[in-house]
């Protein structure tokens, strides 16, 4: 794994940003550019990146970026990949950076058909599990129970598990990452940058707006989800999938830290503490945790 | 140039070689489907030199071309009906991005009922998306406007996306001949596209569409309109120099017959304006002095022409394949609202009608022509609105 210092010290994500303070999103952009290193198209739905860039004419993104319409990310960047192919341009990449509504809800579409056309793309979900630019609304990557302004008592549904779906496009690059370990995302992305075709990072990135937490703890959010077990990390790379060093030792579920760690330090799950401890919601939290293990263990292995 | 014997669609498919279209992002829909169809074919056979992406979704075809006109390649594609409505999030888009992008739309009768014929309801009711707007009837026509379009479209002064209509089955799949012109031929006329303000490009690093306050937003829609409204000067040095090429023209934004004269003015979009041609022989011969003004450009809509023509008629008959629901014909409308602020008073009735494909034929243009003929006489307007050969 790279170490810190030899990271590039260009920066590409510059400073007087418009993002909230504690943003995990900025974050792993940060980290994702330093690794692509400016050679790079970035396409971006509505999510909370295209309001952060700030205001026209100002821009605190040094790479070329554009903007597009919610549902069209994966089709606006199969344009712009066709016409760097047109130019005859084969070494910058494509990269649409779309929020979890953008990819599981409202793109799902164009992504599906970008991959099925084998696009040269990498298309990365960064996933805070809500919209949480429109002021938190629940997406199909609300985990179950979680408060949102439209489950106002809990999401009633488990997220939708995405994974599997972009997994069953078989893309020639895939996997999970997390904002709480940057030195792991730069080395993904070194290595997506270097594959031809369609290539997908899936980030887990808790927000402190939607999620309801203090600013500064949103690392250890982060890594409590892995160390919960409940987001795993792993990369396939082709068939060949590969279960990550940060989740390897969460498979089994005795060296777990309880989801409870997880779910009580965000304000979005409070009503299953208070008034009054609501053992069977949060029993099927944890059960959760388990079926996405289970269910990503028996489709890779 | 040479001459080839194709259906509509295909000329169409043709123009984008000749063009040298660099992206084609297209969807199949009935009756366009044939333009995506030759061009795959086109592609495959190296003719098209060119990438084609075979999308998912007539919203991903536009947008496909979205991300390619903003990555400085020159991008087509084609459509129809619901295919348009599909697009519309970016029509929009397209057009306040100031993205040159050529669409032709094969006019269809939008759902429900399904109805694969002509209605001009799709594309009259993008009318207001930025968009500029050509109705054309003939294959000779529709090919060539294609290509005059691209370089309208990538003018500087107007740097607006462009809208070739064709009649569902009546143009798109009648088969014509028309005078094909090879790439290298174009060349002279069409120079590679070449983005003037901004593209997607690592060395030179722009964002484009982010946030824009209420303290700009405005003056960027005000830009597009004006840009829309030069189009009609710029597409009248682009028709001299094709003429002046090619030897070919088409009549400018409303082509006239026989309006020199003229009491009465049929007005109409699209293949009824060729069929009027002989209508107005026959009524000719029966001693009326009547005319026919085919509406070519329908955005930028030709104000100027439709007051010198005013300046000189008596009445209008103007015919609209469409409807602006609730408030009628949407030419006939404009040919109102540009007269308003004139002192030329010709009465102007509205026919609407060909719906879902019904023919309009000669005995049809003749039969408006002369109830519009009959105001005229007995001074009495009647119906501002008539919808013909309602059952």
């Amino acid at each position: 794994m790279v170490a810190t210092k030899d990271m590039p010290q260009k920066e590409y994500v510059l400073k007087g940003n418009a993002a909230c303070a504690g943003c995990q999103d900025m974050v792993a952009l940060r980290h994702a550019h330093k690794a692509l290193e400016g050679n790079v198209i970035q396409v971006v739905p509505a999510c909370c990146t295209s309001v952060v860039q700030s205001l026209w004419p100002k821009s605190c993104l040094d790479i070329p970026v554009l903007n597009t319409a919610f549902a069209a990310s994966a089709a606006t960047a199969s344009g712009a990949r066709a016409a760097l192919r047109a130019k005859g341009i084969t070494d910058t990449t494509v990269m649409v950076w779309a929020g979890d509504g953008g990819t599981f809800d409202i793109g799902i579409q164009a992504l599906s058909g970008a991959f099925e056309r084998r696009t040269d793309l990498l298309y990365v979900c960064y996933n805070n599990q809500v919209y949480s630019n429109t002021g938190t609304q629940r997406s199909g990557a609300t985990p179950l129970h979680a408060q949102t302004t439209t489950t106002w008592y809990g999401k009633k549904e488990p997220e939708k598990m995405l994974d599997l779906i972009v997994a069953a496009h078989e893309p020639v690059y895939q996997t999970t990452a997390n904002s709480s370990y940057p030195r792991d995302l730069y080395d993904k992305f070194k290595k997506a940058k270097e594959i031809e075709g369609p290539k997908f990072i899936h980030i887990f990135l808790p927000c402190p707006q939607a999620w309801n937490y203090p600013v500064e703890i949103g690392v250890e959010i982060g890594k409590l989800a892995v160390e919960t077990g409940y987001w795993i990390m792993w990369e396939r790379l082709g068939d060949e999938w590969t279960l990550g060093r940060q989740s390897k030792r969460f498979q089994d579920p005795d060296n777990r830290k309880d989801i409870e760690e997880f779910l009580k330090l965000q304000g979005r799950f409070s009503h299953l503490f208070k008034p009054k401890k609501d053992e069977k919601k949060i029993q099927d939290l944890r059960d959760f945790v388990q079926h996405r293990w289970d269910a990503v263990l028996r489709t890779f292995t | 140039m040479k001459t080839m014997l194709m259906s509509a669609n295909y000329a169409a498919a043709r123009a984008t070689v000749s063009a040298r279209v660099e992206v084609v992002a297209a969807y199949p829909i009935t009756p366009a489907t044939t333009v995506p169809e030759q061009i795959a074919l086109l592609s495959e056979d190296g003719v098209f030199k060119g990438e084609f992406i075979r999308v998912e979704s007539e919203h991903s075809a536009m947008f496909a071309c979205i991300g390619a006109s903003s990555t400085g390649a020159r991008a087509f594609t084609a459509t129809s009906s619901n295919g348009l409505l599909y697009m519309d999030e970016g029509l929009h888009w397209a057009a306040a991005a100031r993205l040159p992008i050529v669409i032709s739309n094969i006019n269809r009768s939008v759902s429900p009922s399904w109805n694969i014929h002509v209605t001009h309801d799709d594309s009259m009711s993008k009318r207001d998306t930025g968009w500029i707007q050509f109705y054309s009837a003939s294959v000779d026509e529709l090919y060539h406007t294609i290509i005059q379009s691209f370089k309208l479209a990538e003018d500087e002064r107007v740097l607006l996306p462009v809208m070739v209509n064709a009649d569902g089955f009546v143009l798109s799949h009648t088969v014509s001949t028309f005078d094909y012109l090879e790439p290298e031929e174009v060349d002279k006329f069409l120079p590679p596209y070449n983005p003037p303000h901004w593209k997607m490009d690592p060395d030179d690093p722009v964002s484009h569409g982010n946030i824009v306050f209420p303290e700009h937003y405005q003056e960027f829609r005000y830009q597009m309109h004006e840009s829309n409204k030069n189009a009609l000067t710029v597409f009248e040095e682009v028709e001299k120099e094709y003429k002046k090429l090619f030897g070919k023209y088409f009549g400018g934004p409303i082509d006239c017959y026989k309006c020199d004269d003229a009491e009465v003015i049929f007005t109409s979009q699209g293949t009824i304006g060729a069929e009027a041609k002989d209508a107005i022989d026959e009524l000719r011969e029966e001693g009326h002095k009547v005319g026919n003004a085919r509406v070519r450009m329908v955005r930028p809509f030709p104000v100027e022409k439709i007051r010198e023509l005013a300046s000189k008629v008596k009445a209008f008959a103007s015919f609209d394949r469409s409807a602006s629901y609730g408030f009628g014909g949407p030419v006939a409308n404009d040919i109102r609202a540009s007269l308003y602020h004139t002192d030329y008073r010709p009465f102007v009735k509205s026919y609407i009608g060909g719906f879902g494909g019904r023919d309009i034929t000669v005995p049809d243009i003749k039969e408006i022509v002369l109830d519009t003929v009959n105001v005229v006489e007995s001074g009495e307007l009647g119906p501002e609105e008539t919808w013909h050969d309602l059952r």
